[in-house]
């Protein structure tokens, strides 16, 4: 065996003072199999070591709140027996180097993280992020990660209800793939990661150990160079057939009583899982490697325990169920081995051949783990740009519209989502191209809301700002279908901690999340980190991705963005100021990147949220669509689109000029669609509650858009929207 | 009525044909691979899904799985079977039907609405069905329907196209084929037609919340076709 040295352990991505401590606290110097232990703990994807101090801050309290971060997902009641498991993790590393298999494992492990608490998994969603739509990697990256997606999720039968697709320069070499799974559970039957128990038998089920992935968290932890293609190994292999027999098995034997605590074998595979369950009960665990399930011949008890191979489960049972739950993982073909057994050493004994292999106190490995101070940089607020009278001049509404209707960040994405399989289960009402998708909660009258949402572009002008914002529009999305927001995952996707810059955009991101969600009473119940989104020195913009709940209580009551009748009247909730920095208008089509976010204004936000969910309940609004990228015109644009209608736009009462009034990105706005008969019922509701709004206009049953004594056909703008995405990726 | 779906490891839409049957009044009884026998039906499905992982071929081992002896029995003795999806795929792999599904044309998984014509309405499937043209639902990756010229031959004479991809209109032409199926193929009756095999999903399309309704009358007219 390799003789372990400092050299040896800065090989495995461990820092001199790491490996230093790790000799301090065991008084000695760890073997291999040892040091491959610490490391997969110690990096960055497992112990959350540069985030943990700001995450502490996150608002994670809530009255429907059942479970919140450190368990395998969060859990929250939606009233009766009934509560949602759902978590979003990253996989971007892996996806950028073999996009298919590291799109794919990723939607494996989210949905292993709902399905090991004991819930079905009833809907998928994605935030993948990719460069600019005109460097070489693009395409291929998109068409790999769609297919993973897809590959993965259609085969175990779980619904892909929506998502996000980004483009920006700055992920050229560094994609985002974030993959959030929902799964329903009853209450009263939630599963946990904590262990109990001593002398009781820990199970290896699932898939045999390969020598794939092995060193996949130490990857996901460091930047990456030129030699990434050397990587490929690390990426895992996924096996959708197995894991879909695998969730059939571990929901099988989770039916009775037998497991007391059940994890997944996700990042550092049967290292994290075993020490987590162990460091969570406070015990310890002994566990005889020669007993795993090995698919290839001859491995180390260094590999079987670094190996990522997936769709494997580590359970605690309770004592003499061993051969029921045989049966079960029998039944379904999949290996079933007594590992090990829960011991009172509090420590982690590995046995191999009948020896003792690795030594190591839990406490080690979990709470003594490093946790950094890092120094990190404030980002000032931009200066406002002063657009001028000139700017506007030559340019025409009807081509901006065209411009940004057909622009990669706003056009129809149905090229992808048309590859996900979203209407298996039978319960989807509201498929991916909406604000949020829907699904029913089987057999009631119940149906939960979920969207995905992340905007570099604020996050990067101004962290605290966009942090604030993504919160925001998620709340906004759920509300727009008709649901109560209840809580957020995050996936935070972020350059490299140890440069001041990019620790800054973290902290003032996460202080942003913080404080939108505290003040909409939207808690944070699940999450991950995902830092070192660098190549060769260059990092992406901040990109949290927030995955937004929501619950319908009838979901007859489901709103749907589009336009439903001729004579009905629409409206925009909340106050236009006219801000176009950072828009999507100002990027690309006054070709000005400088400026400040939208501000984010908390109160008017919950203000305006809060009225339009009063509307709802009174039955008041018949369409509905948050105001996000591309402003007004854009999203009743899309709102005609979809209803196949037109829209006469009333003559502007604004001071701002028409391209501030249509194209800015002023937050906290939705537009709804309301008949003239309950315009007055609406408009006093409005005023009660002191919500600006401007009356834009009327919905028309002719195909057109008619603005400023013009028109421009829906067909037209249609055809733009739909076309942009089909037609890159076939050229 | 009683119906039975088999369940394979690795399909998925068993639990939502179970939904579908049950709504539309037949007593249903879900069935696993490794069983011998069936319970007494009037009806098999084999469901939708990946049955096996789809490995070797979409179907293939299932084709070969320990029911199937049984479910070969049951449809040589005119007993209905219906096969949606990797269903339809089965039933080509254990030869009850002719052909194969291979690869949709485009090389992507497709999920969406479609339209579909019914070619032959003088059988227990689509006997005394209001409408020409039903909207249901595709979702699958090997759907592309291929078979010999001999074996298209036999089709076209005996009238055993059961359905056609088209459009709204119910016209069958090269823009309303989504995968690349020959003649537009959707569905296929074995000769007796007592076996239906079809790609796309009626359980899917069962009431006014999902994206279709017309599964509904699917479901209802064969429940009627059987009484």
């Amino acid at each position: 065996m390799t003789k372990v040295n400092e050299q040896v352990a800065i090989d495995h991505g461990l820092k001199k003072d790491e490996f230093k401590k790790i000799c301090d606290l065991m008084k000695r110097t760890p073997n291999l199999t040892e040091l491959g232990i610490f490391s997969a703990m110690w990096n960055e994807h497992c112990s959350y070591k540069s985030s943990r101090k700001h995450l502490k801050n996150l608002h994670t309290q809530g009255k429907r709140v059942i479970q919140g971060p450190g368990e395998n997902a969060g859990v929250i009641d939606v009233d009766d027996e009934d509560a949602i498991v759902f978590k979003i993790e990253s996989h971007n590393h892996p996806s950028f180097i073999e996009p298919y298999q590291g799109a794919a494992t990723g939607v494996g492990g989210i949905m292993r993280d709902v399905f090991t608490m004991g819930a079905r998994p009833i809907a998928n969603l994605n935030s993948i992020h990719f460069g600019s739509t005109q460097h070489k990697k693009t395409k291929n990256l998109l068409r790999g990660v769609v297919k993973g997606i897809g590959g993965y999720g259609n085969c175990i039968g779980v619904p892909t209800i929506g998502g996000q697709t980004c483009f920006d320069e700055s992920y050229n070499g560094n994609i985002l793939v974030n993959a959030m799974t929902l799964g329903l559970v009853n209450k009263k039957k939630i599963f946990y990661s904590k262990a109990a128990g001593i002398g009781k038998p820990v199970i290896y089920v699932g898939s045999k150990t390969g020598r794939d992935g092995i060193h996949g968290a130490s990857m996901a932890s460091a930047v990456f160079d030129d030699k990434i293609e050397e990587k490929k190994p690390t990426v895992q292999v996924g096996d959708p057939f197995t894991e879909k027999l695998l969730l059939e098995a571990c929901l099988e034997l989770m039916a009775d009583d037998s497991i007391i605590s059940i994890q997944d074998m996700g990042a550092a595979g049967l290292t994290s899982s075993s020490v987590e369950m162990a460091s969570k009960g406070k015990l310890g665990i002994e566990l005889d490697l020669t007993k795993v399930p090995c698919r290839e011949e001859k491995m180390t008890p260094y590999e079987i325990m670094l190996s990522e191979s997936q769709e494997r489960m580590l359970i605690v049972l309770e004592n003499g169920k061993e051969e029921n739950a045989k049966k079960i993982f029998d039944k379904w073909d999949l290996d079933f081995a007594v590992i090990g057994k829960t011991t009172t050493s509090k420590k982690i004994e590995l046995y191999f051949d009948s020896k003792k292999v690795a030594d190591i106190p839990i406490d080690f490995l979990a709470e003594d783990a490093p946790e950094y101070d890092r120094k990190w940089k404030k980002t000032k607020l931009p200066q406002k740009i002063k657009f001028k009278k000139e700017n506007f001049k030559s340019l025409k509404i009807n081509n901006c519209l065209i411009k940004l209707l057909s622009n990669p960040n706003i056009c129809e994405k149905k090229w992808i989502w048309n590859q996900y399989d979203h209407t298996v289960m039978g319960d989807t009402i509201q498929k991916p191209g909406g604000d949020a998708g829907v699904v029913r909660i089987h057999g009631t009258k119940k149906a939960v809301a979920a969207s995905v949402d992340s905007s570099a572009t604020y996050c990067f002008a101004h962290p605290l700002t966009g942090g604030k914002q993504v919160v925001c529009e998620s709340w906004r999305n759920l509300i727009s279908v008709g649901a109560e927001p209840i809580a957020i995952t995050n996936c935070l996707n972020f350059g490299n901690p140890e440069k001041e810059k990019n620790m800054g955009e973290f902290v003032e991101c996460v202080q942003g999340i913080s404080e939108a969600c505290k003040y909409l009473d939207f808690p944070v119940v699940s999450g991950n980190v995902s830092f070192y989104n660098e190549t060769k020195d260059k990092g992406i913009k901040p990109t949290p991705s927030i995955g937004g709940v929501g619950l319908l209580k009838n979901y007859k009551n489901m709103l749907t963005m589009d336009l439903k009748n001729e004579g009905n009247v629409i409206l925009v909730i909340g106050k236009t100021e006219g801000h176009l920095d950072q828009s999507v208008f100002a990027r690309n089509v006054l070709n000005e990147k400088k400026g400040p976010p939208p501000e984010i204004n908390l109160f008017n936000e919950k203000n305006n949220g809060s009225t339009v969910m009063k509307l709802m309940k009174e039955k008041l609004i018949l369409s509905c669509r948050d105001v996000s990228l591309g402003g007004i015109l854009v999203t009743v644009a899309k709102m005609c689109i979809k209803g196949k209608k037109g829209v006469k736009l009333n003559k502007l009462k604004s001071l701002i000029n028409k391209f501030e009034f249509f194209f800015s990105e002023d937050q906290g706005r939705y537009i709804i669609e309301v008949s003239k008969k309950n315009f007055k019922k609406v408009e006093n509701i409005l005023k009660e509650n002191s919500v600006h709004f401007d009356n834009l206009g009327e919905v028309q049953k002719d195909n057109y858009i008619y603005i400023d004594n013009g028109k421009i056909s829906v067909d037209e703008l249609s055809k733009h929207n739909k076309n942009w995405l089909m037609e890159y990726m076939v050229q | 009525m009683n119906s039975s779906v088999i369940i394979f490891p690795g399909s998925n839409c068993d639990r939502d044909m179970d939904v579908a049957l049950k709504k539309f009044g037949f007593k249903n009884e879900m069935v696993w691979h490794d069983d011998e026998q069936l319970p007494k039906s009037d009806l098999i499905v084999l469901p939708g899904g990946f049955s096996y992982g789809d490995y070797l071929r979409c179907g293939s081992i299932a084709g070969k799985s320990k029911i199937i002896k049984s479910v070969i029995d049951f449809a040589k003795k005119g007993g209905l079977v219906l096969g949606i999806c990797n269903g339809f795929q089965i039933l080509t792999e254990t030869g009850l039907l002719p052909g194969v599904l291979q690869q949709n044309k485009n090389i992507e998984f497709i999920c969406k609405n479609v339209f579909v014509k019914v070619n032959n309405k003088n059988n227990k499937y689509f006997n005394s069905i209001d409408k020409d043209v039903l909207e249901l639902h595709i979702a699958h990756n090997e759907g592309n329907y291929f078979c010999s010229g001999d074996e298209l031959k036999m089709l076209e004479d005996n009238n055993l196209i059961a359905i056609s991809y088209c459009n709204k209109k119910g016209e069958v032409n090269e823009n309303s084929n989504p995968n690349g199926a020959l003649q537009n193929i959707a569905g296929i009756f074995n000769k007796e037609k007592n076996i239906l095999g079809m790609m796309p999903h009626p359980e899917r399309m069962i009431d006014k919340f999902l994206s279709g309704e017309d599964g509904s009358i699917f479901f209802t007219n064969l429940l009627n076709n059987l009484k």
